[in-house]
């Protein structure tokens, strides 16, 4: 089968640079190539996401989110660095969805590519495995994920949400609307583990009582006893904050649904990993009701949003949609782009330096990068309509990230700061 | 008493899921002593032929017709993947029996490319595979007999499999261009099985909250487990083949066609398997990736119930349902509330379900300590160890 699918690519690239050269008039409008001979050089990007295994389903759209936000900067003309117009150049690396490969792949796009930066990862398994590889080779990667927090690296930037960004506000929301009893269920990973720990911490904090907790093993879909354990310790409804990741949510919600644990019966279900994609392949008639919170709904309405959805639909396919991790790793391009330019250099430390306090007009709005790496992004709440789409119920505006959680006791009252010129940068006592 | 019939139900949903989807194995494995790793891929192809039939009945039948979609799938998804079942069995199994490590390298290598094939299947890709291997087989019936019988002969063959195949390679890669023919059918995505609407509400009786899809699943697992074992007790085809399973050179020799034999039990086996594909499209998520969350359990409950008996495979099936629900559940917390505060713990910490799973797998292995060859295992003189 490989050969035929490499037959195939080069059939399609010569076919597409027949295309390209016949049509060099029309491109420009097009937001496709160009001619190099418009540029005077070129700057080589990583683009390291599993692109096959068990996370391709979620890695794919934002790679394909990431290409575009190239192929947009190289028709408006690419990074112009010291009066040159440089071109960017991806080089796309499989991860497979095997953080050992993450790691070996991003030493290959520092040492073989040179590769001025590394956009990639998924799982906080993907990016733990690439960051002593970053830190080593003091080089730079660009990270788009919602993530558990509790780091803060020199070397890596964070254009997904803190916990404070996302999971944070959610509970809060919860609290005040919905309830005060708490039933968690995760996959049995660092994510959902991190995640939960700091949501307990909060409850106990704001009045909220946890009464049941669980976690399913990537990849289990039997959850018949997590049920009866819903329904052990809220027969009468209350919250479920889930973070399951991949499969296990379509066999959770499927079965959570047969169960008439539904938000018609008093049930209200948060998810932290479900946005319009997965809603597309779990099914909008099991998710309707349920809420999410995220940074980017494709619902929001705004031009830049339209716009970022038109394009993208164009790109690859009506029947695609965009959501926040794509928006994310859109936006991070855009961000490092902006910031080679104020460097005057598309070397790594001027670029990381130069990017603190940089803007771009992202497609949720205004995001700014901030002084401990993470971006500073709007928080929504949304709940799932019949179409897969997402209702805005709350919008809390922008928040300031904030990389070490202030609920657990371990990290209550440290902070990072990568402008401060101290040895302690990335956490120190405020 | 609630309890009780809560877990006895419970246990006996997540137990029937098992029995289903380990059923085929039994059958392949049992029978015929073939590890196979593609069991899990042939039930994925089951869940995509459920997927396709009812999209074909979303879109071309009535909307009064939907509701029995899953029940047109059922069949169908048994004819699709005890094809390709017996495909597999023509064209690699064959040619591996009695090598049982050599046979599981090669149905992991068919369970890879069966995975590549769903994500990356279009329709420029079906028609140039179709062309190669129609080219392939037919190319010897075109070409003169004399070539056939030549020292070169070998050559022959396998050079008119390398024509076929860069032609179907060329058509496939010219079609590609076409954009309506390039696009994947499944891609790597997972895709959307909805259950009707009878099947996706619960009935309560009594306390016990019993899921219409868990309900559908039993009455299917009865229903497979009645017909396999008719089959295998009281058809002719049957009789043969436990026949072939005690003593292959006996009935050889007896007259048996031990290689149609050996055809049919594969079929029956991954038939058996789609069937289960279509029951699990009820419960979880359909990607290429759906095998791989059965084949462990698959195998775990053939050896624990004996390898060659159906009874076995019943009886570990549900036991182990019943196990994890009880284990994973802690409704064993619920029963005996004033427990001594050690054992509460103890309890407490193996009632999550990853727990659960470590739990029960460390039982299994100390229950084959004690028992090496399963709950019911294999009376009698075997020729064939």
């Amino acid at each position: 089968m490989d050969p035929l699918q490499m037959r195939k690519v080069a059939m399609r690239s010569i076919a597409g640079a027949t295309a390209v050269a016949a049509s060099l008039s029309l491109v420009a409008c097009g937001g496709g190539e160009q001619a190099s001979g418009d540029f005077d050089g070129e700057v080589k990007v990583g683009i390291l996401h599993s692109r096959s295994g068990t996370m391709a389903i979620s890695e794919n759209t934002v790679a394909e989110a990431e290409l575009m936000a190239i192929d947009e900067i190289n028709a408006k003309g690419g990074v112009t660095v010291d009066g040159k117009k440089l071109k960017i150049v991806p080089v796309e690396e499989d991860g497979a969805s095997d953080w050992p490969t993450f790691a070996e792949k991003a030493k290959k796009l520092i040492d073989q590519d040179q590769v001025a930066v590394v956009f990639g990862g998924w799982t906080s398994a993907s990016r733990k495995a690439m960051l002593p590889v970053f830190e080593a080779k003091d080089h730079f990667l660009f990270y788009p994920i919602q993530y558990e927090g509790q780091e803060c690296s020199k070397n890596i930037f964070y254009s997904g949400a803190a916990p404070n960004q996302q999971a944070e506000p959610a509970v809060d929301w919860l609290l005040k609307n919905k309830g005060k009893d708490f039933f968690l269920v995760g996959s049995d990973y660092v994510y959902p583990r991190t995640a939960n720990t700091i949501m307990k911490e909060q409850l106990k904090a704001n009045g909220g009582k946890v009464v049941g907790e669980d976690y399913l093993p990537l990849g289990n879909t039997e959850v018949a006893p997590i049920i009866a354990k819903i329904k052990q310790a809220l027969p009468k409804g209350g919250v479920i904050v889930n973070t399951l990741n991949g499969d296990s949510n379509v066999a959770f919600f499927k079965q959570m649904k047969a169960a008439g644990i539904t938000p018609a019966n008093g049930y209200s279900i948060m998810s932290f990993s479900i946005a319009e994609e997965e809603i597309a392949a779990i099914g909008p008639e099991y998710l309707e009701g349920t809420y999410a919170a995220w940074n980017y709904f494709q619902s929001l309405d705004t031009p830049a949003s339209k716009e970022f959805t038109k394009n993208f639909k164009a790109k690859y396919g009506d029947k695609r949609v965009t959501n926040d991790p794509a928006e994310a790793a859109y936006m991070m391009v855009y961000l490092w782009a902006a910031a080679a330019e104020k460097a005057n250099s598309v070397d790594d430390n001027k670029v990381r330096e130069a990017l603190i306090g940089v803007s771009f007009d992202a497609p949720e709005g205004k995001v700014t990068v901030q002084p401990n790496h993470h971006v500073e992004k709007l928080v929504l709440i949304g709940e799932v309509q019949k179409d897969g789409m997402f209702k805005i119920l709350e919008n809390k505006g922008f928040v300031k990230p904030l990389a070490w959680n202030q609920y657990v006791p371990e990290t209550k009252g440290y902070t990072c700061d990568w402008t401060q010129k101290r040895p302690d940068a990335g956490k120190y006592k405020m | 008493m609630d309890l009780l019939y809560d877990t006895l139900f419970n246990g006996l949903a997540i137990g029937s899921v098992l029995v289903l989807a380990a059923l085929g194995l039994a059958v392949v494995f049992g029978l015929m002593g073939v590890i196979n790793m593609a069991h899990g891929e042939l039930m994925m192809l089951g869940a995509y032929t459920t997927f396709v039939v009812q999209n074909i009945f979303k879109a071309v039948l009535p909307d009064a017709l939907f509701p029995i979609y899953i029940l047109v799938a059922i069949p169908l998804a048994f004819l699709v993947s005890g094809l390709a079942g017996l495909l597999l069995e023509k064209t690699v199994i064959r040619r591996l029996y009695g090598r049982p490590l050599e046979t599981l390298l090669a149905t992991w290598g068919v369970s890879l490319i069966l995975q590549q094939f769903v994500r990356s299947v279009s329709s420029a890709f079906a028609i140039g595979l179709v062309l190669a291997v129609a080219g392939g087989l037919l190319i010897p019936r075109f070409t003169p007999k004399a070539w056939w019988q030549q020292r070169w002969t070998p050559l022959l063959g396998t050079g008119s499999w390398i024509v076929s195949g860069a032609v179907g390679i060329a058509i496939a890669s010219a079609l590609g261009n076409q954009r309506a023919l390039d696009q994947p059918w499944f891609s790597a995505r997972n895709i959307d099985v909805t259950a009707p609407t009878w099947l996706r509400g619960s009935i309560d009786v009594g306390a016990v909250n019993m899921p219409a899809a868990r309900l559908f699943i039993i009455a299917l697992t009865v229903i497979a487990l009645v017909a396999v074992s008719w089959f295998l007790q009281k058809s002719v085809w049957g009789m043969r083949i436990r026949a072939v399973t005690q003593n292959r050179p006996m009935s050889d020799c007896l007259g048996i066609p031990t290689e149609k034999v050996d055809a049919l039990t594969f079929l029956i086996g991954s038939g058996l398997a789609g069937v289960a594909g279509v029951a699990v499209t009820l419960l979880g998520s359909v990607g290429p990736n759906l095998g791989g969350n059965y084949i462990v359990d698959c195998f775990m409950v053939v050896v624990l119930g004996g390898v060659g008996k159906l009874a076995g495979t019943v009886l570990a099936a549900l036991g182990i349902g019943v196990l994890s629900y009880i284990v994973g559940s802690g409704s064993l917390l619920l029963v005996w509330p004033a427990m001594p505060a050690g054992l509460n713990d103890l309890i407490t910490f193996f009632a999550t379900t990853s727990m659960a799973k470590v739990l029960v797998f460390a039982l299994i292995v100390v229950f084959l300590q004690i028992r090496p060859a399963g709950l019911f295992p294999q009376k009698g003189r075997m020729v064939e160890a």
